[in-house]
This record gives structure tokens, C-alpha cells and sequence, in this order.
């Protein structure tokens, strides 16, 4: 059982607005973990924290064998974005650049792959999420789920150890959720460690090993998927009970 | 006018574009460095560009053009030549322009392309050039042409302070011995637009070829 994220007493505050107050969290290789909670309570924050794109005020990280707290070396920093994969609620593609250029850009500039090596890489991620045949499109072309795909394969081209999701369906429609959600489906049977912020209840039942309600900047409850429907607090009773 | 009299206002003319694009390739160079400044993450670089910025912006060009002028021989150095002399005044006046007009284009690209590029792995410089510069300069093409258009009928300012012969001086000397005020500064005023034009068009084809790229 490796451990592959560990957060002691983390906490981050945005100005006057405490937003993590004291998060303990382990998660061992292999293991999904889902967070939920409500607008404002920290999950995104939580989840960013991992890949240092939020700097913590208290408290220490350690993601797939790098410790930080408030600083980093830029050594360790490096390493820890080649080893943890993040994808967004708005895509982030480059828009300048095909979906397979934005694929291989990162393959190129930091491992300093050969193009001809960067391009099967690319090729083979596509596959995975089913855009073999989008490589030559630019963002613009694509819907917002292929986008997303577009992006997942982005992050997949670095091979993570470790893949974060923030929010990544909560600008689709059901239809392209459903082939997004797909996709992290099939990253989850080979085995990827992941974590998920995300607003799918169900599809956080289906997949996720544990599921943890964060409430005010703390992880309120947590437990396997069966939380979900026996919640043992007032808090995640009435949030599950607005959410279905 | 004889051929002899158009013949010194295409001459004039010919002064201006060459100085206009020696101001553009100049200052498209120390531009660009003066942007990049004022993004940089030191906070030293940054206050040296923004303070190069508001000199620069608050000295009338002609006061610049003296300077560069008759500054040199003030400091004992041989006599500048008034190419050289103007190249400097409208670079270093048009640097500051573009440096500002890009450093707003650099901003404009959403912060959330930093971040992506950011948690790919990309370190800064690769961030700048591979992700950020190409989306700032599609934005960039616009304001960029606009004030290319100004440096053109900027580079009239070399006449008054440094007697070089672009269109603008050539026309006043026609003037100066025929009054016939009309005609020369009418047909300076042809040659100035048939100078920016072609920018102004190519403007338009370079923001549509940008565009139709991707669709």
C-alpha cells in the first residue's frame, strides 16, 4: 500500500477567508477518491492545494513522494507537475494549437522528447479517449466534451502517477458529461490514481472507492460510496438531499 | 510640378518609409524587452520599464529628437548623422508605445493559460513564448498596425529638429520656392497614404489569416 497524497493540518486562508481549516488526508495508490460539498467549502481549493497551484499558509504535502508546505524547491516543483496530472472546469486548452500540438507541446519542452516519439504519445492518448481522429482540429473545432478529452489525453501524455479533476462536467450538458464521464470511467479501471472535485453524484457512487463531504473548510464526513445514501451527519443528509 | 519637383517629393517620400522601417524593426526589438519587463516577476525590472514607460510618454518626441540629436556632441562624440539621430528618437519614443500596448495584449491572454501550461510542467520562459507571446499577438495585430501608422507620420518630426529629408521637409522646401501650398502638401498627403495603406491592409489580411487557421 503506497501512499501517494498526504495532507497534515493543511490549512489556506484567502485574505480574511478561511478557507481550509486543518485537512488530514491519505491516499494510497490505485484509489479514487471523490470530494463533495457545496459551492465555497473548500474542495477546489483542497484539490489545487496538491499541485501547488494554491500556496498553504499551515501544514504539509506530501503528493507522490514531494514534501512541500508554503515553499517548494522549483526542483521538486518540477518533478511534482510531471508526476500529478490536473484537469479543469474550463479545459484550458491553447487555443493556437491543434488538439495534438497541445499534446505534445509538454512531451517536447520538459521530457525533450523527439517529435516523431512526441507524436506516438499523442496518438496513443487520443486513442484512449476516443479523438484519434481530432488530432488535426483546433480547440474551436471541438465540442466541450471532446475539448475536455482533449484535455484529459493532455495531462495523460506526462503518464501522472496522480490525476486531479476539478469539476471537469460542470460545463457540459448531460450527453457530452456522459462521454467525458466515460472516459475517466475507463482511467479508472487501468488503475490511475485519482481525485475528483465534482458535482456527479452518481457517477461519484459508481467510481469513487471513498467519498469525502467537505463542509466550512473541513472534511465533514467521509466513507465508502454507501455514505451517500446513509449520510451519519445533518450537514451531508440535507446536501444529498438537494442533490437528488 | 515638373518631373524634377516630383521627382525630390518621391525622393522625400523614399526618406520616410526608410525611416519608418528602421523605427519599426528598431523598436519592435527594444519593445518587445520593455513588455516582457513589465510582466517579469522581479519587482526591480518591472519599476525600471514602467519608469522608462512614463518618461518616455511625458517628453514631447521633438524634445527626444533634439536630445538624441545634439546629445551625443555634447559629450564630445563625433557628429551624429541625422538617420541615426532620428532612428534613436522615434525607437526609443515608439518602444515605450508598443511596450505598454503589448504588455496589455500579454494580460489580456487568461490566466487560466498560465495555469494550464503552469501544471504541464512548462517553466516560465517556455510558458511566455510557447503558450502566452502567440495568443498576446493575435491580439496585438490591431493596435499594433494602428500605431505603426502614427510612426509614419511621426517620422515628419525628423525634419523639424534634425533637417532630414523625408516627405514632410521635402514638401516645405517645394513650397518655400513655388507657394503653391496646395498641390506640394496635397500630394505629400497622397504619398503619406499611399504609405500606410498597405499596413492598414495588411493589417486586415494578417487578423483574418490568424482567424481562418482555425476554422
Amino acid at each position: 500500500m503506497t501512499e501517494v497524497v498526504r495532507l497534515s493540518n493543511v490549512h489556506k486562508r484567502f485574505g480574511d477567508n478561511h478557507v481550509l481549516k486543518g485537512i488530514d488526508l491519505s491516499i494510497r495508490k490505485g484509489e479514487i477518491v471523490a470530494i463533495i460539498g457545496q459551492s465555497g467549502s473548500g474542495k477546489s481549493t483542497a484539490l489545487r492545494c496538491m499541485d501547488h497551484l494554491e500556496i498553504i499558509d499551515e501544514g504539509e504535502i506530501t503528493v507522490c513522494g514531494h514534501t512541500f508546505g508554503k515553499g517548494i524547491s522549483s526542483a521538486d516543483l518540477k518533478k511534482l507537475r510531471q508526476d500529478v496530472g490536473i484537469v479543469f472546469q474550463s479545459y484550458n486548452l491553447f487555443p493556437h494549437l491543434t488538439a495534438e500540438q497541445n499534446i505534445t507541446l509538454a512531451p517536447r519542452s520538459v521530457r525533450k522528447l523527439p517529435a516523431a516519439q512526441a507524436r506516438k504519445i499523442a496518438a496513443d492518448v487520443l486513442a484512449q479517449v476516443g479523438l484519434s481522429d481530432k488530432a488535426g482540429c483546433y480547440p474551436e473545432q471541438l465540442s466541450g466534451g471532446q475539448q475536455q478529452r482533449v484535455a484529459i489525453a493532455r495531462s495523460l501524455a506526462m503518464d501522472p502517477q496522480l490525476m486531479l479533476f476539478d469539476e471537469v462536467t460542470s460545463a457540459l450538458d448531460p450527453q457530452l458529461t456522459g462521454e467525458v464521464l466515460r472516459v475517466i470511467e475507463k482511467l479508472a479501471a487501468g488503475g490511475m490514481t485519482m481525485v475528483l472535485v465534482t458535482h456527479e453524484m452518481a457517477f461519484a457512487m459508481k467510481v469513487a472507492h471513498r467519498v469525502i463531504f467537505m463542509h466550512e473548510g473541513r472534511i465533514h464526513e467521509q466513507g465508502g460510496a454507501e455514505i451517500l445514501r446513509n449520510p451519519q451527519t445533518a450537514e451531508l443528509r440535507q446536501f444529498v438531499s438537494n442533490g437528488l | 510640378m515638373n518631373q524634377e519637383q516630383a521627382l525630390y517629393l518621391l525622393a522625400g517620400a523614399w526618406g520616410t518609409v526608410l525611416l519608418s522601417a528602421l523605427t519599426f524593426a528598431c523598436s519592435a526589438l527594444l519593445g518587445l524587452a520593455i513588455a516582457l519587463m513589465r510582466v517579469s516577476g522581479s519587482r526591480a525590472v518591472r519599476s525600471t520599464a514602467f519608469g522608462y514607460i512614463n518618461v518616455i510618454q511625458g517628453t514631447p518626441l521633438l524634445v527626444i529628437m533634439g536630445i538624441c540629436f545634439y546629445g551625443p556632441s555634447i559629450f564630445g562624440a563625433a557628429e551624429t548623422s541625422p538617420l541615426f539621430a532620428a532612428v534613436l528618437a522615434l525607437t526609443v519614443h515608439a518602444a515605450a508605445f508598443l511596450g505598454e500596448i503589448w504588455r496589455g495584449c500579454i494580460e489580456s491572454v487568461p490566466r487560466n493559460q498560465w495555469e494550464a501550461a503552469e501544471c504541464l510542467g512548462l517553466n516560465r520562459i517556455q510558458r511566455m513564448f510557447k503558450v502566452i507571446l502567440p495568443q498576446a499577438f493575435k491580439i496585438a495585430v490591431p493596435p499594433t498596425v494602428g500605431f505603426m501608422v502614427q510612426i509614419v507620420k511621426n517620422t515628419s518630426f525628423a525634419s523639424l529638429v534634425i533637417g532630414f529629408a523625408e516627405l514632410s521637409y521635402n514638401a516645405k522646401i517645394l513650397n518655400n520656392s513655388t507657394f503653391k501650398p496646395f498641390l506640394y502638401f496635397g500630394a505629400a498627403a497622397v504619398l503619406y497614404f499611399l504609405i500606410c495603406y498597405p499596413l492598414s491592409w495588411f493589417s486586415l489580411r494578417l487578423e483574418r489569416k490568424l482567424t481562418i487557421a482555425r476554422s
